[in-house]
């Protein structure tokens, strides 16, 4: 008896999963950090989570996280193309080959590379204009600062991380000529201890402002601890450093992951490159911090961002020059997203050379 | 440069230091006494994230100290056990602490992730480094105790025919080495960065680890090497603030790349390395030989 009724739930078990697996698609992640850093994993996150309410039962996710930009990402990914998933989101700059790699292994899956140029028939590029959210924190900073020097702590030497630095400087500068921004690369995008050492030693230099181009909110509670202000990175970080955070340029994937979903439950999908900002929702500034900033910076700010999704503004109007003094975006013209998306050159003004 | 400045610099370099300075002594004495614990990344992790959730969930410092140091004598108690009584490989029983202590770690602190504390003043545990570099130098050249842990190192046979307790002597000196990996750990969660994220001592377990050969299991030595380390590291990111242009990437791997050449400096050597390393460093002890 007992074994007729195992023998039933067994088979009906095995009827119900491939019921599931049989309308199901599968999506799945590869993080580079882990989805608690409060920074870019946590957004993709969030993306991914937005993803599942939007969609409900017609998918499953899955997420492998802390995953080095090495070879171990090919096996990441490819463990992933292997388990039956249709769609697979790698969400780092530097899975761009990995990605590639496995793509050509699996024709049918489906692949979207977050931040990367090169694109196959199965793979699509996406990124945040996150440059325009540099311009309004650039332009905060220029007025903000009283020493006149900004600290800036960088990850690795990507077009994404000197695209931002570039595009703050031009607005700090544009409003403060006097303005310096003092720059320390780190070489990783998550170290909170190597992060806070970078923001003492700004601080220690002089720097009255931190920016941040890596992960964790270390650098705003350092900034908080100095009594120095500070911007966000990624998600809104005001609650660890809530007198000195204020702003921050959030990534919002959530949108763009259901539609890429839903094409692949339609069959709809096709490789594309996709790069957004202000205008279409996948780049949002955290609420302005009112007790440290005035009333008219707020609304210049607000206005800035207006302009921005207008087309009204953008971060890069010409006339551009790079270190060597050499005009690279004549004047009336604007930066195109070719030189945008290979910028490896600092603009005129800013201290110090692009590590190669 | 003011003097204000290197005073910042100073500050900066203590307050970074400091996590491999516990960390490196702890297996100092470990490996004093012929144990190779690659664990330390892991206990660091449990370490941090043990006294973190302690405080958040109890509000007290003194509770989340000592859970945390718990839990290092639990894991490396644990370790002692497999690597002394069971005798398994441990190199292996290390590597896989490591990763069960990341693993355990980023379980534990799923949902405390974005919990902001308080953090505390790292200069209690900044003197109290400097005074455990002494007590351990002290200890080690200076005890009798300090020589048995010694003895047992550099020959377990010989020691154990002098009636001392093998065993007995190397789960203490573990479980010393694992109390300092936590509060390297809880160091890093409370004072240095206070905050909880997974992985956050960031390959500060193994910086140490090579420190020790670094410093040719030397008390002294260790925390000279530690400085230099630290300080390299600082000083790097002024130079790069103030606008000097460096290779950034080099000084990441500093640490490993000094360690090296320590290593093919005393392995050139045989005396050297005999006066360097103990020599039953990593020799499993069997009692009935």
């Amino acid at each position: 008896m007992l074994r007729k009724i195992l023998t039933i739930l067994s088979f009906l078990a095995l009827i119900s999963v491939s019921a599931v697996q049989a309308d199901q698609k599968k999506i799945g992640f590869i993080y580079i950090g882990p989805p608690g850093d409060h920074g870019w994993t946590y957004m993709h996150d969030q993306g991914r989570i937005f993803m599942e309410n939007a969609l409900g039962d017609t998918i499953s996710t899955t997420y492998i996280e802390n995953v080095p930009e090495n070879a171990d990402a090919v096996r990441a990914i490819r463990k992933l193309a292997a388990s039956g998933h249709d769609l697979i989101f790698t969400t780092s700059f530097n899975y761009m080959d990995q990605t590639l790699e496995v793509a050509k292994e699996f024709p049918d899956v489906k692949f979207e590379h977050a931040t990367g140029f090169k694109r196959m028939d199965n793979v699509s590029t996406y990124s945040a204009r996150f440059y325009e959210g540099r311009t309004i924190i650039g332009h905060i900073a220029g007025k903000m600062t009283k020493t006149n020097t900004i600290g800036y702590i960088v990850s690795f030497p990507i077009p994404e991380v000197i695209r931002g630095i570039n595009a703050f400087y031009l607005a700090a500068s544009k409003v403060n000529p006097d303005v310096k921004i003092k720059i320390i690369w780190n070489y990783s995008w998550y170290d909170p201890g190597k992060e806070a050492d970078a923001a003492n030693t700004l601080i220690n230099q002089g720097a009255d402002i931190i920016v941040q181009h890596t992960d964790s909110y270390a650098p705003c509670q350092a900034a908080e601890k100095a009594g120095v202000l500070a911007f966000g990175q990624a998600s809104n970080q005001e609650a660890f450093c809530p007198n000195s955070h204020m702003t921050s340029i959030e990534d919002i994937w959530g949108p763009y992951y259901a539609a890429k979903a839903q094409a692949v439950v339609d069959g709809t999908w096709t490789s594309e490159d996709t790069w957004q900002g202000f205008k279409d929702g996948m780049v949002e500034m955290s609420p302005y911090n009112t007790k440290l900033l005035p009333l008219n910076i707020i609304l210049e700010a607000k206005n800035m961002e207006t302009a921005i999704e207008n087309g009204t503004l953008h971060p890069f109007e010409g006339p551009i020059y790079n270190q060597a003094g050499e005009l690279v975006v004549k004047e009336g013209e604007v930066a195109d997203d070719g030189m945008l998306a290979s910028m490896m050159f600092y603009v005129q003004g800013i201290d110090g050379e692009v590590p190669q | 440069m003011s003097i204000e400045l290197i005073i910042g610099i100073l500050n900066i370099v203590l307050i970074s230091t400091t996590p491999l300075v516990f960390a490196g002594i702890g297996e100092l004495v470990t490996e004093k006494s012929g144990v190779l614990n690659l664990g330390l990344e892991g206990l660091m992790l449990v370490g941090a994230v043990t006294g973190f959730i302690t405080l958040v969930l109890t509000g007290n410092y003194f509770y989340s100290l000592f859970l945390s140091i718990i839990s290092g004598v639990i894991l490396s108690g644990i370790f002692a056990f497999l690597v002394l009584n069971l005798m398994t490989n441990q190199i292996a029983t290390g590597l896989a602490l490591t990763i069960f202590g990341i693993g355990l770690s980023a379980m534990l602190g799923k949902k405390f992730g974005g919990t902001p504390i308080d953090g505390l003043n790292p200069y209690y545990f900044i003197v109290i480094s400097f005074l455990l570099v002494f007590f351990v130098a002290y200890f080690l050249s200076k005890t009798k105790t300090g020589l048995i842990v010694r003895a047992v190192g550099e020959n377990h046979n010989s020691a154990y025919a002098l009636g001392y307790n093998v065993i007995k002597t190397r789960y203490l000196t573990i479980i010393f080495g694992g109390v300092m990996s936590s509060l390297a750990g809880y160091y890093i969660s409370i004072c240095y960065a206070p905050m909880w994220q997974e992985g956050m001592t960031a390959g500060r377990g193994w910086i140490a680890l090579a420190l020790v050969v670094f410093a040719t299991w030397k008390p002294w030595r260790l925390l000279v090497g530690a400085y230099i380390f630290g300080g390299v590291a600082i000083m790097q990111m002024n130079l790069q603030a103030i606008g000097v242009k460096l290779p950034g990437q080099f000084f990441n791997m500093m640490p490993y790349l000094a360690t090296i050449i320590v290593l093919v400096f005393i392995s050139s050597n045989k005396l050297r390395l005999k006066l360097s390393a103990p020599s039953s460093l990593n020799i499993p002890f069997e009692k009935n030989q």
